[in-house]
């Protein structure tokens, strides 16, 4: 265990050092001075070759690059040139807001996906399993932004029911509950489509295994089968992907949060790449990848735990 | 976006059958097959009726697609003269989403085939050399796969600004690892096979062995998952239009379109609606179709 854990740990280490020398470099490489893009197009030059001295952006990358590493080790991500905020006060609180819509999506997705994914693939090609497969596949299929419009237009622009937009501010009449419904029911829709046929895959699978007809065979009610002894060997396979789906809820929901305007960590990562607010970038990228290793890991974990006959 | 790697993992692995001989009617025999899935026909259709209508867009739309007609704007809901009606610039809607099936259905398969070709090549080389070139490429693709690819993509467009050729690359590099660590997959099963053994003996290339003798049997789950590929990268292509740093506007972008307009949803919802409903049917179809071709690999 400890030999897994340092070997993971040495590799999400080297993944981050990968990643944020690429995206500091990706920001040497591109067209136009790091002080250009930080004023814009409309600064004189003089301007811009007042603010790179300042910022200490004439020498060289490596060692810029070292010193950000070394700033970043003790907490200083720096300034962001879009909000005028730090860039630590800015990620954590939207990252906080995506982390609370992620949690409640979560929350719904695990359960219904199993319920269904089980529910589907403990009788394959039956009449249920064909609804349930067909139901997945078509709703996995529309892109998050589509999910929405529909979404919305049904019960938004006609029915009224309920807010189009989640800004998390109480107003217009709609409470900060009421606004989460859509952003999350999106959220549900799209991902579960994928889970629930991750799930139905390995049911299938594990429903064809010798001690299943063995158990039937014997006589066990059929309820008893699935609980006891077709569940546990059928939720090895999905937990990684079930696990793998809190990076893609905290990271992956870009396109939703702009749909319903919805304070988060990927639309401040969009507005950060539209603005070229360089600090933010580097931190929000940091951020997203050590999230998406730990995930990784953790469902590794997971795995492990639930496969005995698995031990390092 | 989630990445769907290990639906088509599962699968096994083809079996050596020598194509060649029986070409021909191998094919005709597995486009019957096709036929009697549902799910199979029905995408098929689904994606055909898209390609035909987007070739024939010069013929079959009724108005150039960036034309405004500002008298319509008065009623841009659907009417006689606009059968979809038009946008908020007075643009006539079915043309513009006739038009705009071209460049989804061009980039799409075009950047599954790079990475069909980039992942091909690095999965042989990682799976049939193992070693540190295998450990080399299985990292390296980690690291790719582990950055979330849409923040990937805005921190890439954004800097190198956005073309249909942008869009191709950074689907190309970041589609390239998945493929790669299924093609690895195989890889590692196929070099134990007799056959790859007789091909050594006869002193094939390392390069014929992994392109003649192993990339021919990996192709059945190869090609489900290039299909369910294409259409993710359907909708990521929509997702960057919606972002607004997909293909630069005015040409129409089914993305582009939804971005322009749901802001207007309260009063014309008609706008936004009738692109999603495409995006969607053409995502419907590129999954349906999958479904169908994995029944099929199964039952081989």
């Amino acid at each position: 265990m400890a030999r897994f854990l340092t070997k993971h740990l040495l590799f999400l280490l080297l993944t981050l050092l990968v990643v944020s020398l690429l995206v500091f470099t990706l920001n040497e490489f591109t067209p136009g001075a790091v002080a250009r893009k930080i004023l814009g197009a409309y600064a004189t030059q003089e301007q811009v070759d007042h603010l790179t001295k300042q910022m200490g952006l004439d020498r060289p990358v490596l060692v810029r690059y070292v010193d950000y590493v070394r700033a970043a080790a003790t907490g200083d991500l720096g300034y962001s040139t879009r909000f005028k905020l730090p860039v630590k006060d800015v990620l954590f609180k939207h990252l906080a807001n995506t982390a609370l819509l992620a949690a409640i999506a979560f929350a719904c997705i695990v359960p219904l996906s199993m319920l269904l994914g089980i529910t589907a693939g403990m009788r394959e090609a039956s009449r249920l399993d064909r609804a349930i497969l067909m139901f997945s596949t078509v709703v996995a299929s529309i892109p998050e932004f589509a999910l929405g419009v529909f979404l919305a237009s049904v019960f938004v622009v006609w029915l009224g029911w309920l807010p189009g937009t989640a800004t998390l501010m109480a107003g217009g009449g709609w409470s900060v509950a009421s606004q989460f419904v859509l952003p999350v029911a999106v959220i549900v829709l799209f991902d579960a489509g994928y889970v629930v046929s991750m799930i139905r895959a390995s049911m299938v699978e594990v429903m064809q295994r010798p001690y299943i007809r063995t158990a039937v065979l014997k006589g066990m009610p059929f309820r008893r089968v699935i609980v006891r002894h077709a569940l546990r060997n059928a939720m090895l396979t999905p937990i990684t992907v079930i696990m793998l789906q809190i990076n893609y809820l905290v990271a992956g929901v870009v396109v939703v949060e702009t749909v319903f305007a919805y304070p988060g960590f990927g639309r401040m990562m969009l507005e950060a790449t539209l603005f070229k607010d360089i600090a933010l970038i580097e931190a929000g990228a940091l951020v997203a990848v050590f999230l998406a290793v730990l995930t990784n890991i953790l469902g590794d974990l997971a795995y492990i735990v639930l496969d005995p006959r698995i031990r390092v | 976006m989630s990445t769907p790697v290990t639906t088509v993992e599962a699968l096994p692995v083809s079996p050596p059958v020598a194509t060649r001989v029986r070409g021909r009617a191998l094919w005709q025999r597995r486009l019957r097959a096709l036929g009697a899935s549902r799910p199979a026909a029905i995408g098929l259709s689904i994606i055909l009726a898209w390609v035909v209508l987007a070739v024939l867009a010069p013929l079959v739309a009724p108005y150039r697609p960036n034309a405004n007609d500002l008298a319509a704007l008065a009623h841009t809901t659907p009417s006689k003269a606009h059968w979809l009606g038009t946008d908020h610039l007075g643009r006539d809607l079915l043309s513009r989403i006739l038009w705009g099936a071209r460049p989804v259905l061009v980039i799409a398969p075009l950047a599954v085939l790079g990475a069909a070709a980039l992942g091909s090549l690095l999965g042989l080389a990682a799976g049939y050399y193992g070693r540190w070139i295998g450990i080399v490429i299985t990292r390296a693709c980690d690291i790719v796969l582990s950055f979330p690819v849409i923040i990937l993509y805005m921190i890439i467009l954004a800097h190198f600004g956005s073309s249909a050729w942008n869009i191709i690359g950074v689907l190309t590099l970041t589609k390239a690892p998945i493929i790669a660590r299924i093609v690895r997959g195989m890889t590692l099963d196929l070099r134990e096979r007799e056959y790859v053994t007789a091909a050594k003996m006869r002193g094939e290339s390392s390069l014929y062995i992994m392109l003649v003798e192993i990339l021919p049997n990996a192709r059945g789950p190869l090609v489900v998952d290039m299909c369910l590929r294409t259409g993710y990268n359907v909708i990521i292509i929509g997702a960057l239009g919606f972002l607004g740093i997909g293909l630069p506007p005015p040409d129409p972008d089914w993305g582009g379109m939804v971005k322009d307009t749901y802001g207007m949803m309260m009063v014309w919802p008609h706008m936004a609606l009738v692109p999603c409903a495409a995006i969607s049917s053409l995502v419907v179809g590129f999954n349906l179709l999958a479904v169908g071709l994995r029944e099929l690999g199964l039952r081989d």
